[in-house]
C-alpha cells in the first residue's frame, strides 16, 4: 500500500491508484476534464497538472500511478501557474456562446474557469472555427466548443463498443467525428452528452428548451425496459424535458439506453387525458363517472369465470396488486401479467429472475445466451457482458439467428434442439460450460414466449444443474425480461388463479365468446383482433392500440407521474416516483381502480396509497427491501416435454418503438427511421456497384 | 579534429559501393559471431563504458537505456530503430541508410542481443522513399548470406528485421508516437509511465533508438570502448556526425569528434561562414528544436551535449544551421514556429492550442504589428507549454522562441518601433 503525502495530508492507497485518485481520497480537489473513471486514462487536457517534489516538470496525475513516498502539492506556485496556463489554453479557442449554449449551469469548462482561470484574456488572433457534425437524431454537436479531451471517443469504442468516433486532423486542425459523416449507431449514445465536460455534445432534441436551474428533479426509476436504470427526471411545470442516469453500481453504473433517455418526449404526445366511452361505435369523451357506470353495465351483470384482466409492460405494483384484488373479488381468476405468452413459472422465483444479478455478470467466465438479444432488450445487461468480455477470459456463446452485440459470440444453432445437444456428451460448448468456474445462462423472451416454453424452460433447468451454474455460491441460470412490469406482476402473483385462464385461454376464450368482458391495465402488445367481441375496458397513460379497441378508456399516469414500485429483471424493487402530475383528469393507476371498485360494489380495503404498500409487503415480504435483492431459492420448475426444432425469434421488433410511449415519440420515430430501417438495408459500398 | 582512421562512417558520402560486398570489404560484420557468442551483458557493458549516448537528441547513455530492458521476459522484447529523422536541419541517419546500410543491421543485430531481442523494426521516414529501398535491399542481402534471420551469422541467435514506412509525420519521431503508428494507430504520443522498456510495442519491452546510435555499435565492439571513449570530452564522448547547412560556403554531413568547437566545425569543414565568420548573425546548433545562438557565444562554444547545455541551447541532432547577417531571423524562427503548430498532434491542450497562437504571434512580430509587451506575453506562453506537455514536441516548439527573445530581443522591439512609426504614415496616405 503505497503512502504518499498531499498538501501536508498523508494518505495510504491501494496499489494501482493514481495520483488523482488519491488526492480525492485526501479530500483534496484536482481539477479535470478528460480524466472520467470509467474510461481509460488519457492524460491529454493537462489540467489536472500537479506538482511533485524531486520531479523535474510537473505531472499528470491523472495518470501518474501513486508511488510510496510521493511528496504531491497541487496548491503550489509551480502547479497553480501550470494550471492557469492550460486553463488559458482551454479557452482561447473556445467560443464564448455561453450565454446560448445548453451546457450552461452545468458545464465544468465554465465551473474550472471561474475556480482557476485568469478574468481576461489575452488572445487576440481569430478563433479557431469547426464544421459541426451530425451525428444523427440524438446527438448535437456544436464543435466549435469542443476541447479534445476525447471522453466520446473512448466511450464509444470502449463502452458501446462502436469505433465509430476518432479524431481526424493534427494539433488545431485536429476534430473529433466519425470521418465519413454518419449517425452514430449505438444504442448508449447519449451518454456522450453527459460525458462531454463542455457544450460540444449537447441533447438534440432537448436543444433550447431550458436551463438546468428552471428543472425540478425527480430521482426515480427507469421503466421502459426490464433493466430499472436509476434516473433523475427533470421537470418544468407539469412537462418532464428530460432524463439522466443517476449514478447505481449494481444496476446501469451511470449510463442508460437511448430510448430511456430520449423517449421522454413520447409523454407529451398522444396522451390519454380524460375517460372515454365508446357510443355507436366511436369512443366519446365522458365523465369518470359515466365510465365507471359504462363498466358497471359491461362487468357486472357477468359472472366471474367469464371476466379476465391483462397487465402490460409498463403497469407498477401497486395498480396491479389492486386490480388483482379487485378481480378476485369479482369472483375471476383470469388474470395473468404475461401479456406476450412467455410460458414464466410463478411457482418458482428462481425461475423467472436474473438470478446472477447484473453486477454479478462481471464475476462470471462463460455465459450462454438462449434466444436473447441483450443488446436490443437490455442494453444495459450487454454494455455489461461487453465490460466483462473485455476484461479478458470470457466465452460467450449463443442459441438463435446471428447476433450484433459489440463483442464476438460463438453461434451454436438456432433453435431449442441444441440445448439437448448440449446437454449430450459430445458438444465441444457443453465442456466449455462445464469446465467453467462461474457459467452463467440467459434466457430470453424469444425462448420462453413460444408454445414450448416450458419445456424449453426445463431444457435450461437441466442445463444449469448438469454444468453446475446453480451451487451455494452461484447461480448461473438467468432470464432476461422485457417488460419493467414482469417481475413484479409474477412477485404478486398476477397470474391465473385455481382453474383460471392465462393469456392464451384469455384470448382463447374471447374469441369463442366464453370470457364476455376484459380488462387492460395498460397492456397494449397483445393481438387486439383476438379479443372478439368482448367488452374492453382499456385502463393506461397512452392512446394505443389497447384504448384503440377499448369500449371504456380510463385515462392512467405514466412512470414519471406516480409513485410506484417496478422489480427488475434481478427482482431488485425499485421505487419509481412522481416528477410531475398525470394530464387532465389522468390519475393515478391504483386509485382508479379503487375508485372503480367501489362502482362495481367491491370496495378496496385502502385509502391511500400507503395503506396499499402496507398490505402489499405485509402479504409479500420481498417487497419490504426497496432496492435490495433476495436471492430466490432454487427449485423444480418448466415442464418436461418435447421442444419444437423451429429457431428462436427474438422479441424486440423494434429497439426504438416498444411500448406505447416510445411508439408516441416523435425522437424514438426519427430514430427508428434512422437506425432500425438501416439495419435492414445493407450497406452499399463503394465496389458493390 | 578526427583523425581519418577513427571515422566510424567511412562512406558518408557514398563513393564506395553500399552493397553488401562493399561493407564487408570496408570491416562491417567482422567477428560479429564472436561479439553475439561473448553474450548479451557483456555487450551492453562494452556499450556502457564507450560512453555512448543517444544520437537522436535526448542525448540519453544508450548502455543504460538497454540495461533497462528485463532480463527475463515470457513475451517478446523488441528493438525499434527510429529512422524517422524529419528534425529540421537533420540529414545524418539519411546518409547511414543510403550509403552504410549494413552498418545498421549490424547495429540492430547487435543491439537486439544486448536486450535479448528476438525482432526488430526500422521505421523509416515515408519522404525517404530510395532511402528505404536501399534498406530493404540491404535487408535482403543480409539475410541471403546468412547474417540475420534464423541462427544468425552462424551463432545461433535467432534475430528477424523488419523495415516499416511511415507516412511523413514529424510527430512520429518521437518514441512512443512512433510504436503506436508501427501498431497501425493515430501517431500520438503514449502517457509515460509505463516507460517503452516495460509497456511497449504490443505492449511489450521495447527499446527505440536512433539510426546513428545503432549504427555506430559495430564499429564499438571491434575498436573496443577504450577507444571510442578516448575521442571527445569526458560524458561527452565519441564520434558525431554533423550535418552543416545554411549560409555556409559548403553545405555537408561530416563526422566529427564531439566537442569540436563551432567555429573550427563551420570553418574546417563547412567552408565558413558566408562572407566570413564576422558576417554571422547565429546558429541554430542541434536541429530547428534547440535555441538559436548569437555569434557572441559561437565564437567559443563546444559541441557536444553538456558545452551547449551550458549556454541554454542543445545539441540535438546535431544539425547546425548557420545564419549570416542577410538573415531575417525573427521571420526564420516564426517558420520554424509554423512548422511546429503544422506538427503538433493535438492530443494535448498545451501543445495543440500554444503552438498556433505562437506561430500568429510571431507572424505580427515579423511585421512589427505587435507591442513590446506581448514579446514578455509570447516568452510566458512559451512557458505555459514548456513541461506540460505528454511528449518533448511542446518543449521543442518553445525552445526555439525562448531563445530568440533571449538572444534577439533587440530586434524584435526594433521591428516593432519601425512598424509603428511606418503605419500612422500609410495610414495617413
Amino acid at each position: 500500500m503505497p503512502k504518499l503525502t498531499i498538501d501536508g495530508i498523508e494518505v495510504e492507497v491501494p496499489p494501482g491508484t493514481t495520483v488523482l485518485q488519491a488526492c480525492q481520497r485526501a479530500g483534496v480537489e484536482v481539477p479535470h476534464f478528460c480524466y472520467h473513471e470509467r474510461l481509460q486514462i488519457a492524460g491529454n487536457c493537462r489540467m489536472c497538472l500537479v506538482e511533485q517534489e524531486k520531479a523535474p516538470k510537473p505531472i499528470a496525475s491523472c495518470a501518474m500511478p501513486a508511488a510510496d513516498n510521493m511528496v504531491i502539492h497541487t496548491d503550489s506556485e509551480k502547479a497553480k501557474k501550470a494550471r492557469k496556463g492550460v486553463m488559458e489554453f482551454l479557452l482561447i479557442n473556445h467560443p464564448l456562446d455561453c450565454p446560448i449554449c445548453d451546457q450552461g449551469g452545468e458545464c465544468d469548462l465554465q465551473d474550472q474557469a471561474m475556480a482557476y482561470g485568469f478574468d481576461r484574456g489575452r488572445f487576440e488572433e481569430n478563433k479557431r472555427a469547426v464544421k459541426d457534425k451530425d451525428f444523427g437524431p440524438l446527438v448535437k454537436t456544436s464543435m466549435n466548443r469542443c476541447i479534445h479531451c476525447t471522453r466520446c471517443v473512448r466511450f464509444a469504442t470502449e463502452i458501446a463498443g462502436v469505433e465509430e468516433l476518432g479524431a481526424t486532423g493534427r494539433g488545431e486542425s485536429m476534430e473529433i467525428g466519425t470521418y465519413v459523416q454518419k449517425a452514430l449507431t449505438s444504442e448508449l449514445s447519449g451518454n456522450i452528452i453527459d460525458l462531454c465536460p463542455v457544450g460540444a455534445l449537447t441533447s438534440k432534441p432537448y436543444a433550447f428548451v431550458a436551463r438546468p436551474w428552471e428543472l425540478r428533479k425527480t430521482e426515480s426509476v427507469d421503466a421502459l425496459d426490464a433493466v430499472g436504470s436509476s434516473i433523475r427526471v427533470d421537470a418544468r411545470g407539469a412537462a418532464v424535458l428530460r432524463i439522466l442516469p443517476r449514478l447505481n453500481e449494481d444496476v446501469n453504473e451511470e449510463w442508460i439506453s437511448d430510448k430511456t433517455r430520449f423517449a421522454v418526449d413520447g409523454l407529451g404526445h398522444r396522451r390519454l387525458d380524460r375517460p372515454y366511452v365508446r357510443v355507436g361505435g366511436k369512443l366519446a369523451p365522458a365523465s369518470w363517472g359515466d365510465a365507471f357506470n359504462a363498466i358497471a353495465e359491461g362487468f357486472g351483470k357477468l359472472p366471474g369465470g367469464k371476466i379476465a384482466a391483462l397487465a402490460g409492460d409498463l403497469v407498477d405494483v401497486e395498480a396491479m396488486l389492486a386490480l388483482k384484488e379487485l378481480m378476485l373479488s369479482l369472483g375471476s381468476a383470469n388474470i395473468d401479467c404475461r401479456q406476450d405468452g412467455a410460458k414464466l413459472d410463478p411457482a418458482s422465483r428462481a425461475s423467472y429472475l436474473f438470478n446472477t444479478t447484473i453486477a454479478g455478470i462481471e464475476e462470471a467466465d462463460v455465459c450462454l445466451l438462449i434466444g436473447t438479444d441483450p443488446r436490443w432488450e437490455a442494453p444495459l445487461v450487454n454494455a455489461r457482458l461487453r465490460k466483462r468480455y473485455l476484461r479478458g477470459g470470457f466465452k460467450i456463446a449463443a442459441i438463435g439467428p446471428t447476433l450484433d452485440l459489440t463483442f464476438p459470440v460463438v453461434q451454436l444453432g438456432l433453435g431449442p434442439e441444441v440445448l439437448d445437444d448440449l446437454a449430450g456428451a459430445n458438444h465441444s460448448w457443453g465442456d466449455v460450460l462445464k469446465g467453467a468456474k462461474k457459467p452463467m445462462l440467459i434466457l430470453g423472451m424469444g425462448a420462453l414466449a413460444r408454445a414450448d416454453g416450458a419445456q424449453i424452460l426445463a431444457a435450461a433447468r437441466r442445463l444449469a444443474e448438469s454444468t453446475g451454474m446453480v451451487r451455494d455460491d452461484w447461480n448461473g441460470f438467468n432470464v432476461l425480461h422485457t417488460a419493467a412490469a414482469r417481475v413484479g406482476g409474477l412477485d404478486i402473483g398476477f397470474v391465473p388463479g385455481p382453474g383460471g385462464r392465462d393469456r392464451d385461454a384469455i384470448l382463447a376464450g374471447c374469441e369463442s365468446g366464453e370470457i364476455g368482458a376484459v380488462y387492460l391495465l395498460g397492456a397494449d402488445e397483445i393481438d387486439m383482433s383476438r379479443l372478439g367481441r368482448a367488452f374492453v375496458v382499456y385502463q393506461g397513460h397512452h392512446g394505443d392500440a389497447g384504448a384503440k379497441r377499448a369500449d371504456v378508456v380510463l385515462p392512467g399516469a405514466a412512470y414519471t407521474e406516480k409513485d410506484g414500485l417496478y422489480v427488475n429483471t434481478e427482482g431488485r424493487v425499485q421505487a419509481a416516483r412522481r416528477a410531475g402530475f398525470p394530464p387532465g383528469e389522468a390519475r393515478e393507476d391504483w386509485a382508479i381502480l379503487r375508485a372503480l371498485s367501489d362502482v362495481l360494489g367491491h370496495k378496496l380495503p385502502y385509502d391511500s396509497l400507503r395503506e396499499l404498500r402496507q398490505r402489499l409487503m405485509s402479504a409479500y415480504p420481498s417487497f419490504a427491501e426497496i432496492d435490495g435483492i433476495v436471492a430466490a431459492s432454487w427449485g423444480a420448475f418448466g415442464v418436461e416435454g418435447a421442444m419444437e426444432p423451429v429457431p428462436f425469434i427474438y422479441p424486440i421488433a423494434d429497439f426504438y418503438l416498444t411500448d406505447p410511449i416510445s411508439r408516441a415519440s416523435p425522437t424514438m420515430a426519427q430514430c427508428s427511421a434512422v437506425y432500425w430501417a438501416a439495419r435492414n438495408t445493407p450497406a452499399k459500398t463503394g465496389t458493390n456497384g | 579534429m578526427l583523425r581519418d582512421e577513427d571515422r566510424i562512417f567511412t562512406n558518408l558520402y557514398g563513393e564506395h559501393d553500399w552493397h553488401l560486398p562493399g561493407a564487408l570489404a570496408r570491416g562491417d560484420w567482422d567477428g560479429t559471431k564472436e561479439f553475439i557468442l561473448k553474450g548479451r551483458d557483456w555487450i551492453v557493458e562494452q556499450v556502457k563504458s564507450s560512453g555512448l549516448r543517444g544520437r537522436g537528441g535526448a542525448g540519453f547513455p544508450t548502455g543504460l537505456k538497454w540495461s533497462f530492458m528485463p532480463k527475463q521476459s515470457d513475451r517478446p522484447t523488441y528493438l525499434v530503430v527510429n529512422a524517422d529523422e524529419s528534425e529540421p536541419g537533420t540529414c545524418k541517419d539519411r546518409d547511414i541508410i543510403r550509403f552504410d546500410p549494413q552498418k545498421l543491421i549490424e547495429g540492430c543485430l547487435l543491439a537486439s542481443v544486448g536486450m535479448g531481442a528476438g525482432a526488430c523494426y526500422i521505421y523509416i521516414r515515408g519522404e525517404f522513399y530510395n532511402e528505404a529501398r536501399h534498406l530493404q535491399t540491404a535487408i535482403e542481402e543480409a539475410y541471403a548470406a546468412g547474417l540475420v534471420g534464423k541462427n544468425a551469422c552462424g551463432s545461433g541467435y535467432d534475430f528477424e528485421i523488419y523495415l516499416h514506412r511511415g507516412a511523413g509525420a514529424y510527430i512520429c519521431g518521437e518514441e512512443t508516437a512512433l510504436l503506436e503508428s508501427l501498431e497501425g494507430r493515430k501517431g500520438q504520443p503514449r502517457l509515460k509511465p509505463p516507460f517503452p522498456a516495460g509497456v511497449g510495442l504490443y505492449g511489450c519491452p521495447t527499446t527505440v533508438n536512433n539510426v546513428e546510435s545503432i549504427a555506430v555499435v559495430g564499429t564499438i565492439l571491434r575498436r573496443g570502448a577504450a577507444w571510442f571513449a578516448g575521442i571527445g570530452r569526458p560524458k561527452n564522448e565519441g564520434t558525431k556526425v554533423f550535418c552543416l547547412s545554411g549560409h555556409v560556403n559548403t553545405p555537408c554531413n561530416v563526422e566529427e569528434a564531439m566537442g569540436i568547437p563551432l567555429r573550427e566545425l563551420i570553418e574546417k569543414h563547412g567552408g565558413g561562414v558566408r562572407g566570413g565568420w564576422d558576417n554571422l548573425l547565429g546558429v541554430i546548433p542541434g536541429g530547428s528544436s534547440v535555441p538559436v545562438i548569437p555569434r557572441s557565444i559561437c565564437d567559443t562554444v563546444l559541441m557536444d551535449f553538456d558545452a551547449l547545455r551550458d549556454v541554454k541551447s542543445g545539441l540535438g541532432t546535431a544539425a547546425v544551421i548557420v545564419m549570416d547577417k542577410s538573415t531575417d531571423i525573427i521571420k526564420a524562427i516564426a517558420r520554424l514556429a509554423k512548422f511546429y503548430k503544422h506538427e503538433s498532434c493535438g492530443q494535448c491542450t498545451p501543445c495543440r492550442e500554444g503552438t498556433g497562437w505562437m506561430w500568429r504571434v510571431m507572424e505580427r512580430m515579423v511585421k512589427g504589428n505587435a507591442t513590446v509587451g506581448e514579446i514578455d506575453m509570447l516568452l510566458e506562453v512559451s512557458f505555459e507549454i514548456e513541461g506540460h506537455t505528454i511528449c518533448a514536441l511542446g518543449d521543442a516548439a518553445a525552445w526555439p522562441i525562448q531563445g530568440l527573445i533571449r538572444h534577439f530581443r533587440p530586434e524584435m522591439e526594433q521591428r516593432i518601433k519601425q512598424y509603428r512609426d511606418v503605419a500612422p504614415r500609410v495610414a495617413a496616405e
